[in-house]
């Protein structure tokens, strides 16, 4: 048995050698292939990094009533960030408020005028609450509403904004599920025409396969070099292609992140490498074993 | 041995490749096969390695229905048969000893057997110093040697010779004949398709003559008449 695995390694190794020039071709196909599910890769990192942006600029306040003191509002703020779903709380006291609006409105005399005339301090305590989703903020105001601390709440501004952030939420689905879709038509296209070219270099060692056929040969004992022919080239265009990629991401990194600012993409290259290589490989691999299985059926039926 | 049973093969209404033959060839027999290009020879030996199926009648190979094995079985009667292809059907892509060596590769038998038997074979068909050339780079009579050699390394019990000496020059072909013969003694059973008078004349050996896809004559000490 190890023998004739051996045989057909062999075989496949002496035949892809031997035909270099369908080698080559098939080889530079599947590289175009497998750099365009990279790309695609890329593009949902950036796609998810837009995402999170978009979604981190929603935001929830929440109005304490003027009497409310401040450990109790300190309380609620340790209460909330234990909660998962929340990213950051921050306490703004009625003081605050106060220095943060007069900066803002500095240069706007009535208001400074009007401010002045009230004597007191007309602004609330606050928590600003941003959650890790925007989808999170139903449940969150839902149990702030009706939690230990309701009686000390003013006003949530959920209610005033929420149009806004379903909205935010509604874009951030739809670019998802179109990035996602884009992905697949592309992928498989990508995919279909390195099949092809595969089928094309099979088709050319049609006679060939009837040969072995005639001769006594397996089925097994005939798909065998042709598989590992595939699996070769799938290998070698899966790890080129990572080499490329390498060396693309180090000199465009500065430049994608000037255009994207906060999305690092060598960082993002470094922590998900793992992924990559692992969607490279399998897709090279993959298609080049699966692609010669497929095309090779019909040349067996001698 | 062998038995083909009303054996017709149209492959289309106007081309009936044979009609109605049929005949037995017994173990160790030796029997030519001859008449003019599009007699049905061919098409005989296709029939028996299953290439292709009868379009009605049996052919029958040690007692078995050809038609009825099973694709995953089909391998395995083909290790059986011996075949020398009139288009020689060499693999382009592998070495003259490789291509002899392939069958046995097939049949699993180890490298150093493999080794000493091409070798010995190719020595036999006068090709021990082409061993490393590919097809391509062979001339037409020296494809014919290999593929003969091929047909010959995995000592068959059956050989089926189709044209075998179409492109080799007398003394090759002299040889090529004492070989089958040979072969023969040693108890292969030979069917040559052949169209080459001189060559069957020579044998003193069963004939049987197709004309028009038709049995003619099958004489045990036959000859080739034109």
């Amino acid at each position: 048995m190890l023998a004739s695995i051996k045989r057909v390694f062999i075989s496949g190794w002496l035949t892809l050698k031997r035909q270099g020039d369908l080698a080559f071709a098939t080889f530079f196909i599947m590289v175009m292939a497998i750099s365009l599910i990279t790309i695609l890769f890329f593009l949902q990192g950036a796609t998810n990094f837009l995402i999170t942006n978009l979604q981190e600029k929603v935001d929830i306040s929440v109005y304490f009533k003027k009497d409310s003191q401040a450990e109790d509002i300190l309380k609620l703020q340790d209460e909330l960030k234990k909660d998962s779903q929340i990213s950051s709380v921050e306490y703004i006291s009625r003081e605050d408020a106060l220095e943060r609006f007069k900066e803002e409105y500095k240069d706007n005399p009535v208001l400074m005028e009007s401010l002045a005339e009230l004597g007191d301090n007309p602004l609330l305590a606050s928590l600003g609450i941003r959650a890790h989703q925007a989808a999170q903020y139903e449940a969150i105001v839902n149990s702030l509403e009706n939690g230990n601390f309701k009686d000390i709440i003013d006003k949530i501004d959920y209610h005033q904004n929420k149009e806004i952030i379903n909205r935010v939420l509604d874009i951030s689905q739809k670019i998802k599920v179109t990035g996602i879709v884009l992905s697949l038509i592309l992928g498989f296209i990508a995919l279909l025409v390195a099949f092809n070219t595969i089928r094309l270099a099979i088709y050319s060692s049609r006679e060939e396969i009837s040969i072995m056929k005639l001769v006594g040969a397996s089925n097994w004992f005939v798909r065998g070099p042709f598989l590992i022919q595939g699996m070769i080239i799938g290998a070698a265009a899966a790890l080129f292609t990572l080499i490329i990629s390498t060396i693309t991401i180090l000199f465009l990194n500065s430049k994608i992140e000037s255009f994207l600012p906060g999305f690092n993409i060598l960082s993002y290259f470094r922590h998900n490498l793992f992924y990559l290589i692992l969607i490279q490989l399998s897709t090279g691999i993959g298609l080049g074993i699966i692609s010669s299985l497929i095309a090779i059926r019909k040349y067996l039926k001698v | 041995m062998i038995s083909f049973q009303n054996i017709t093969k149209i492959y289309n209404p106007h081309t009936i490749a044979l009609d109605n033959v049929s005949f037995k060839v017994d173990k160790t027999e030796f029997v030519s096969i001859v008449g003019r290009s599009g007699a049905g020879k061919t098409t005989l030996l296709k029939l028996l390695l299953a290439e292709e199926g009868p379009t009605k009648g049996r052919v029958f190979f040690e007692g078995q229905d050809v038609q009825k094995i099973r694709g995953e079985k089909i391998p395995l009667l083909r290790r059986k048969i011996g075949a020398i292809f009139q288009d020689y059907k060499l693999l382009p892509s592998k070495t003259a000893y490789e291509n002899v060596a392939y069958i046995l590769e097939v049949m699993g038998v180890s490298d150093e057997e493999i080794n000493k038997e091409v070798s010995q074979v190719m020595e036999i068909v006068g090709l021990r110093n082409q061993v490393d050339h590919f097809p391509q780079q062979l001339s037409g009579g020296e494809r014919q040697r290999v593929a003969i050699a091929r047909a010959l390394i995995h000592r068959p019990d059956v050989l089926l010779a189709d044209e075998p000496t179409g492109n080799l020059d007398p003394y090759h072909t002299r040889d090529i004949i004492n070989v089958l013969l040979k072969i023969n003694e040693m108890g292969t059973t030979v069917i040559l398709a052949t169209h080459n008078k001189e060559i069957v004349n020579s044998l003193s050996r069963r004939v049987i003559t197709l004309e028009d896809g038709k049995v003619i004559r099958d004489e045990e000490k036959g000859r080739f008449f034109l």
